[in-house]
């Protein structure tokens, strides 16, 4: 085999290996996570479709370019060819790309009709952003909470060390049942944050005066962690977002509890 | 450009002769110089920006800078970049080259040009000023989203607003100056389509300025008249929106980063064809496809905002729209390939660049198109995915193109051939550095680190560390850039001939090397 | 001085320009009004009392939820008295919010609604809302406010769930407006 075709082929494997999701060495995560909803999942297979034909495209115009920097160097003393245009290629090579795009805008309008499809929710949560933490509400539980940073001031100043969720830990996760379509409500206390959590699939800007909405049916228990991803001031780094998914019945059981205990963790 | 020392006076009057040259000049040489070595010193101080947020994210914790300060960081190094840097650059070189490229003796205003630039040091005064204010530089991202700038922005946030405005008047000015200049002052015999593409590509440019600039400026005006006239443009609570901010600012930002790239399109279209010794593919096709970017740039800014709510028929429209700009900017890139193919190519530095910006800003390229899927998108928006593609398009990519034109036009403009063996060192240094800063970035933003973090969790170290030993690198690197400008300002090195590259053609290289003060005085023969 | 009739043209159509870009300003506000409602941008509702008649459409019921959000820390307690109603479209509902200004001060506010999904916001047509004026509540004031509306039978099908949200803003001193100093407050607190 020759040397191209061996670099191509190791090439390929390297890449096949390295974005598959099982490869979840999580210091050296390189891909997204396929996630835990119909819709995250969804996202992802379309984004490894889109991954795929950028790798196809770039093969292709790469190695025709390296091709004639190897070939057509004036130091093999080639004379230059003296051709200029071509209307032919000129059309031939707007109009594939056109219909690659269209290929790939199928798949992607029929997922964001489906993650517009809000009908018939079975829960319903209301995430207000504050600066510098999350409050949340089951409007038809009554429980509300705010949910802040619990990683020990110690370890964000260097004096002990992190342990694995730093920066990704809360007092009070969210807990949520699995299978149940749940619908976010999103609204902001102050100025405008984002509420995103991968492997859910959602990522919603909330702004103050305005309520937003997405939903998710979560297929797995687990717990599920996101961060704010919207610059919202000094502390935008330290609010992030714990999901515990657990199956119904837990979750009935862990609302039972909540319900009637007083707000925590606030000042108003 | 030589200044002969008269020592029959005293060295205040030399001093005082100096300043009023370069303080009241009206040449365009002159003025591309100011442009460019402007440029030049704002680059290194957004430079330096950008490499105290990368040593504060070399590791995660709290180490140099508090939360605050980083946001400063992030928020000014984006301003000075985009609008004390990068823009200043090409207008550089519209300055000093269109005039000599259509054949025409100056700029059309002069005088106008002049103000276009003076208004810039200013402008940067003013905005580095605010890093010395009471309370904080502007901390809310060079995007300035209300309501973090309107109701909690800090005090120099109305300096801020004040800084754009001169900036913005500054690109409106030279904008309408270029204008002027290539509809009216074209040799006779130079057809619009046998304008060299470099002039065409700041043609495009200028209209798309004349179109969005105002628009920022009203939005800014908006913020400030929100801060302090008790308006409520982007205040819910008096029946206004902070989205309206974001439609405002971004129909102006889209077309903005196109003001960037065509530019840089122009530049590489004039250098690969001198280094491949073989006409430009296709060059009515450039043409074309830049006037489509131009038009399908207006209507797409909605996708920067795709997370923020935005209903269903707008998501599909602004996606279409968004992939569709994908096919021009496509066919540019087949263009430029197919003109190297079957050419006699050399490898000097500027055709280092332009190579290395073909292939880098296509991968850019590719992080946009994911970019436009919007269920993908949910994912990508306000992660380092983001930041991985913009920084792709602009620095490898806008930067590059830049780089490629210094080194191009240097030995023009100063006349004398730059360093060949430095040129080469500060190319590799440079590629390596950007990579390694950028491509890890892809990498973080799909494993889930947001943007504009100041500390971040565990699972990010290794590739945040990697990025920025990358910024460092390439930050090194430009002192080899910023030594070979000074050896050619100081006349060191061979005398440049009147051709300069054996491949060049256009009217500049008909003058000599550096071309006199005033040159094309009677219009030249083209035909 | 223009001597030139050309020139002379070209400054008279430039003048006009400027002067129908002035007036185009002034015509942005009702452009603006109508593509947001007809685009259902940001769930904007009407500010005035809707006052046509309708029919009520039997065959579908419409689950719709209220929500409410206090701005900014306000110490009023906001809520509404049913959390949601299971109604037809055309059908007239009558809800009530409950307000406290919990304050030591006379506080003013203003009440803005937001309705999700943004689409549904044109056909959620309001009678009589609180939200169409400031209120001022002395310290310790508490008031049930009204809300009358229906949704429009003209709802597109695929909604079934609406959530009308509103959100309590301080208005006291919107004559001048304050600016909320930089919370430089570190974690942890």
């Amino acid at each position: 085999m020759n040397p191209i075709k061996k670099f191509f082929l190791i090439f390929f494997i390297c890449l096949i290996f390295l974005t598959s999701p099982r490869w979840a060495l999580a210091a050296w995560q390189i891909n997204m996570a396929p996630g835990v909803t119909p819709i995250s999942h969804s996202i992802y297979h379309l984004h490894m479709l889109i991954f795929w034909i950028c790798v196809g495209i770039a093969v292709v115009v790469f190695s025709i370019m390296i091709y004639s920097l190897i070939r057509h160097r004036k130091s093999l003393g080639v004379h230059a060819a003296q051709f200029h245009e071509n209307f032919f290629l000129e059309i031939a090579w707007a109009v594939v790309p056109f219909i690659i795009l269209i290929v790939i805008a199928i798949p992607a309008t029929k997922t964001l009709i489906k993650m517009n499809d809000n009908s018939d929710p079975e829960l319903t949560i209301k995430v207000t952003g504050y600066q510098w933490r999350w409050r949340y509400a089951y409007l038809d539980q009554g429980i509300d909470f705010f949910s802040n940073l619990s990683t020990p001031a110690e370890e964000l100043q260097n004096q002990a060390k992190k342990n694995k969720w730093y920066l990704l830990e809360v007092d009070h996760p969210l807990v949520v049942p699995t299978h149940k379509k749940i619908r976010f409500l999103f609204t902001s206390n102050d100025v405008i944050h984002s509420w995103w959590v991968p492997t859910l699939g959602i990522k919603r800007d909330t702004i103050p005066g305005f309520i937003n909405e997405a939903w998710a049916k979560i297929e797995s228990e687990g717990t599920y962690r996101g961060q704010c991803a919207e610059l919202c001031g000094t502390n935008h780094a330290f609010m992030p977002i714990v999901v515990k998914a657990v199956n119904e019945k837990e979750f009935n059981r862990w609302a039972q509890q909540q319900s009637g205990e007083p707000l925590h963790g606030t000042n108003t | 450009m030589e200044q002969t020392l008269d020592l029959s006076h005293s060295p205040l009057k030399s001093f005082v002769t100096f300043i009023k040259r370069w303080l009241f000049t009206t040449n365009h040489k002159d003025i591309g110089t100011l442009y460019l070595l402007f440029s030049l010193l704002m680059f290194f101080i957004g430079g330096i920006f950008a490499l105290l947020i990368r040593a504060e994210l070399f590791q995660p914790g709290a180490r140099l800078l508090a939360p605050e300060f980083f946001n400063q960081m992030t928020t000014m190094h984006g301003l000075v970049m985009l609008f004390l840097a990068i823009m200043p650059a090409f207008s550089g070189f519209a300055n000093w080259m269109i005039p000599l490229m259509i054949g025409a003796p100056d700029m059309a205003m002069p005088r106008m040009n002049n103000w276009a630039f003076w208004i810039l040091p200013v402008a940067a005064i003013l905005l580095s000023s605010t890093l010395f204010m009471d309370g904080s530089a502007p901390n809310f991202g060079w995007t300035m989203y209300a309501p973090l700038s309107t109701v909690y922005g800090p005090a120099s946030t109305d300096y801020l607003i004040l800084a754009i405005h001169l900036m913005g008047l500054s690109s409106l000015m030279g904008a309408i100056n270029i204008i002027v200049t290539l509809l009216n002052l074209r040799t006779p015999g130079m057809a619009l389509m046998k304008m060299p593409i470099f002039c065409w590509s700041w043609l495009v440019t200028a209209f798309l300025l004349i179109g969005v600039m105002p628009v920022l400026a009203a939005a800014v005006t908006m913020m400030l008249m929100d801060r302090h006239f008790a308006t409520s443009f982007f205040n819910a609570a008096g029946g206004g929106d902070p989205l309206l901010y974001q439609h405002l600012f971004w129909f102006f930002g889209h077309p903005e980063v196109y003001i960037i790239i065509l530019p840089a399109f122009g530049i590489i279209s004039q250098v690969i064809p001198t280094f491949s010794r073989k006409k430009l593919f296709g060059y009515r096709f450039m043409v074309y496809a830049m006037l489509v970017i131009a038009f399908l740039s207006f209507i797409v800014w909605v996708h920067h905002m795709f997370v923020t709510g935005v209903p269903l028929a707008a998501e599909l429209f602004f996606m279409y729209t968004t992939m569709l700009i994908a096919v021009p900017t496509g066919v540019k890139v087949f263009n430029w390939v197919t003109t190297m193919y079957r050419g006699a190519i050399s490898f000097e530095t500027p055709m280092l660049f332009a190579l290395a910006f073909v292939i880098l800003f296509t991968i850019g390229g590719f992080s946009g198109v994911m970019l436009s899927l919007v269920p993908a998108d949910f994912q990508y928006q306000d992660t380092y995915f983001v930041v991985a593609h913009f920084h792709y398009v602009l620095v490898p990519g806008a930067l590059f193109a830049a780089l490629a034109g210094a080194y191009y036009w240097l030995p023009k403009m100063t006349g004398v051939m730059y360093n060949e063996r430095l040129g080469q060192c500060h190319f590799w240094l440079s590629v390596i550095g950007v990579n390694l800063t950028f491509f890890p970035m892809h990498f973080l933003g799909l494993a889930g680190m947001p943007r504009r973090i100041a500390d971040y969790s565990l699972q990010f170290a290794n590739f945040n560390a990697i990025a920025s030993l990358g910024a460092f690198l390439f930050g090194f690197a430009q002192l080899f850039f910023l030594y070979m400008i000074i050896q050619a300002l100081r006349g060191k090195g061979k005398k440049a001939t009147a051709q300069v590259w054996e491949g060049a053609e256009g009217l500049e290289w008909t003058l000599s090397s550096p071309p006199p003060l005033h040159s094309f005085t009677t219009p030249p023969k083209f035909e | 001085m223009i001597a030139k009739s050309s020139n002379k043209k070209i400054f008279i159509l430039l003048c006009m320009t400027t002067l129908s870009m002035f007036g185009i300003g002034f015509a942005m506000i009702p452009l603006y009004n109508v593509l947001c409602k007809n685009l259902g941008i940001n769930g904007k509702t009407d500010k005035n009392a809707y006052h046509a008649s309708h029919e009520i459409d039997l065959s579908r019921s419409i689950r719709v939820e209220f929500m409410t959000n206090n701005n900014n820390y306000l110490p009023w307690d906001f809520y509404p008295r049913l959390q949601h109603i299971q109604l037809h479209p055309g059908e007239n509902i009558l809800i009530y919010f409950a307000a406290k200004n919990n304050s030591k001060q006379p506080m003013t506010v203003q009440a803005i609604p937001s309705v999700s999904p943004g689409l549904a916001a044109r056909y959620l047509k309001k009678t009589e809302c609180f939200c169409f004026t400031q209120q001022t509540f002395n310290p310790g004031q508490h008031r049930d406010m009204p809300v009358l509306f229906h949704i429009d039978p003209h709802l597109p099908k695929n909604i079934n769930t609406i959530t009308l949200a509103y959100t309590l803003f301080d208005t006291s001193g919107l004559k001048k407006t304050k600016l909320v100093s930089q919370n430089l407050r570190r974690i942890p607190a």
